[in-house]
């Protein structure tokens, strides 16, 4: 038996996943915490989220995030591929920034837009 | 002059809610003018910084970061009518016989006053600093509140530092201990003085325990230690009333510390105004269409308590901007008075929010937020009125961390013949 907290909304359920046959989740208040409780024990994914450089922008840094879940193994390779990256606005959200996370499938995608500014302040 | 029919100080979610509950509202009239007035350079408040997923669950029923967040609303608000100003800052607000006054200084307009029939509160809140908490030892670079090295991080594009202590287990301090591991530092520490997290356990899970970041629990910073800039902190464990245990020490080697003790409700300008505070949610006393103890002065979101949901802060706007029209409108015909029951905290309850029931103008359905005092497993939270219980909810767990909710329906309140007590106690199975 495990015990996990599930992550999936801010209610965080204490869930009980016991293997056997089948694996069996309890303590969930909605569904989605069995599809969770049963991943985190097979192959836990985490949605990443961080920034990668602009130019031309109101900020020097724009955030992206994952478009779902990669799994957890995959979280410091996804971060490296994100420092080689520079933008220049303007960015649309939801944009591609990261075709293919390390052949998942999954790409980067910017969280958020920016319009392009002649100058670049702070 | 120019007279506005709101003034909306702040344009974080809580502004940006309250301007389009306001719009949307069936009371809206054209000639109706709204003005959202913002010290940043853009909308968006607090969000634009937490770059982090998890807000929107209950509001748009997607999981969105703060930034989708944020641009979901001013989206909504495009095609409004509303005016928007930003990069300019309200310094005081105050009753004048044309109306309220607001005294605003800004880059595009310089030093003005404007004037309204009504204001909406919602500034937000600020950290605790930590001149607040007084740790001994010597004042090297390198402390930082937890937000403020967010902005640094996620906006800027600075790090902070490489090897960090993170005092306090606030919300802001997970999430920045994940950031900053992501980002390649390493945090050595998650410290809390009592005996449990002020944080969600959600982040507990995916921000500490996925990245292997030890939370010491009855723990605290005793010292600061370093000439330029710090070089270690030293951590002991306390004792049931919070005294550190001498002989308890730890020493971390680290270049900065940072501090996640609490957020504090942003409310100067609500004292300028007169209006009365809450001294338990650090914000102003409303009623439940969150109108504050000054006629025609509403608030919502984290000026008026700290919230851990922007979903919530956005209901809560909606609800001030749908009063503050109604309250226009009303005022040109003259407002009826009415009964007002004061919402008492009963046991384990540590305050609610509205702490007041308007009884002439309650909606369908009033929400009342709240907080317990302590952990409770399987427990029951009891409304009652005259010592009569007029409705009663059950919870499997509460956390002093998360903030509880119960929506209370206009027939059941109605029940209500004075005064109303929320309560609650632990259920013995
Ligand atoms: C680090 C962090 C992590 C969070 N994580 C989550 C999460 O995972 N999920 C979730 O749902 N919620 C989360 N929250 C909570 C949520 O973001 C806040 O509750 C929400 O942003 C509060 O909204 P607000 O509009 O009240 O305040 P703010 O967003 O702070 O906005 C207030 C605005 O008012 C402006 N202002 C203040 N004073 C003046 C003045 N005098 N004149 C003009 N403008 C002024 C400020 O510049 C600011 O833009 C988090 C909050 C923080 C800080
Ligand atoms: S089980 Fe459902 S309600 Fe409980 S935390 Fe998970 S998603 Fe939320």
């Amino acid at each position: 038996m495990t015990k996990l907290i599930c992550i999936v909304c801010p209610k965080g359920c204490h869930l009980q996943v016991d293997v056997g046959d089948t694996i069996v989740v309890t303590g969930h208040a909605c569904n989605r915490g069995v599809e969770y409780g049963k991943n985190e024990l097979k192959n836990p994914v985490r949605v990443i989220t961080s920034t990668v450089r602009i130019e031309n922008a109101i900020y020097r840094r724009i955030p992206v995030k994952t478009a779902s879940p990669i799994p957890k193994p995959l979280i410091r390779k996804a971060m490296l591929l994100l420092d080689k990256i520079s933008l220049a606005a303007p960015v649309e959200v939801g944009q591609i920034v990261v075709e293919d996370i390390c052949g998942t499938g999954i790409p980067f995608v910017a969280s958020r837009s920016m319009e392009r500014v002649e100058k670049a302040e702070g | 002059m120019d007279k506005y029919s709101i003034i909306i100080v702040g344009g974080g979610p809580a502004g940006l809610a309250a301007a389009y509950g306001a719009w949307k509202s069936e009371k809206f009239r054209e000639s109706d003018k709204i003005l959202i007035i913002e010290r940043d350079k853009e909308l968006g408040g607090i969000l634009n910084q937490c770059i982090h997923n998890g807000f929107g669950l209950h509001y748009f029923k997607e999981e969105l970061t703060g930034p989708e967040y944020a641009e979901r609303f001013v989206r909504m608000l495009e095609d409004s009518p509303i005016e928007i100003m930003t990069d300019t800052m309200v310094l005081e607000i105050t009753r004048e016989s044309e109306g309220i006054k607001v005294c605003t200084i800004g880059k595009n307009v310089g030093y003005t006053n404007l004037y309204a029939d009504t204001i909406v509160l919602s500034m937000g809140c600020r950290e605790r600093t930590r001149g607040a908490i007084g740790i001994s030892g010597t004042r090297p670079a390198g402390v930082f509140t937890a937000g403020t090295a967010q902005r640094y991080v996620n906006i800027e594009g600075y790090m902070p530092g490489r090897r960090v202590v993170v005092l306090g287990s606030g919300d802001i301090g997970l999430i920045m201990a994940r950031r900053m591991t992501l980002e390649g530092a390493k945090v050595l520490a998650c410290v809390e003085l009592m005996p449990f997290s002020s944080g969600l356990t959600r982040n507990i899970v995916q921000c500490l325990h996925d990245y292997d970041i030890p939370l010491y629990l009855s723990h605290t910073i005793t010292e600061i230690r370093g000439e330029k800039r710090v070089e270690q902190v030293v951590m002991s464990r306390v004792d049931e009333n919070r005294r550190p245990i001498a002989g308890s020490e730890v020493v971390f080697d680290c270049d900065t510390l940072l501090l996640s003790v609490g957020l504090i409700p942003e409310n100067e300008l609500s004292k300028t105004a007169n209006i009365e505070l809450d001294m338990r949610t650090g914000g102003p006393v409303v009623s439940e269409s969150m109108e504050t103890s000054s006629s025609g002065i509403f608030a919502c979101g984290n000026v008026l308590h700290v919230h851990d949901l922007v979903d919530f802060v956005s209901q809560e706007g909606e609800r001030a901007g749908i009063s503050a029209i109604s309250y226009v409108h009303e005022i040109s015909q003259g407002r009826e008075k009415s009964d007002i029951f004061k919402l008492i905290n009963g046991a384990n309850v540590s305050y609610t929010v509205p702490q007041r029931m308007d009884m002439a103008r309650i909606s369908n359905n009033t929400t009342v937020f709240f907080r317990v005092n302590r952990v409770f497993a399987q427990s029951r939270i009891s409304v009652t009125s005259g010592g009569v219980e007029i409705v009663s909810y059950k919870r499997t767990h509460m956390l002093p961390a998360e903030m509880e909710r119960i929506l209370l329906p206009k027939k059941i309140l109605e029940r209500a013949n004075g005064d109303i007590t929320i309560s609650c106690t632990e259920e013995t199975r």
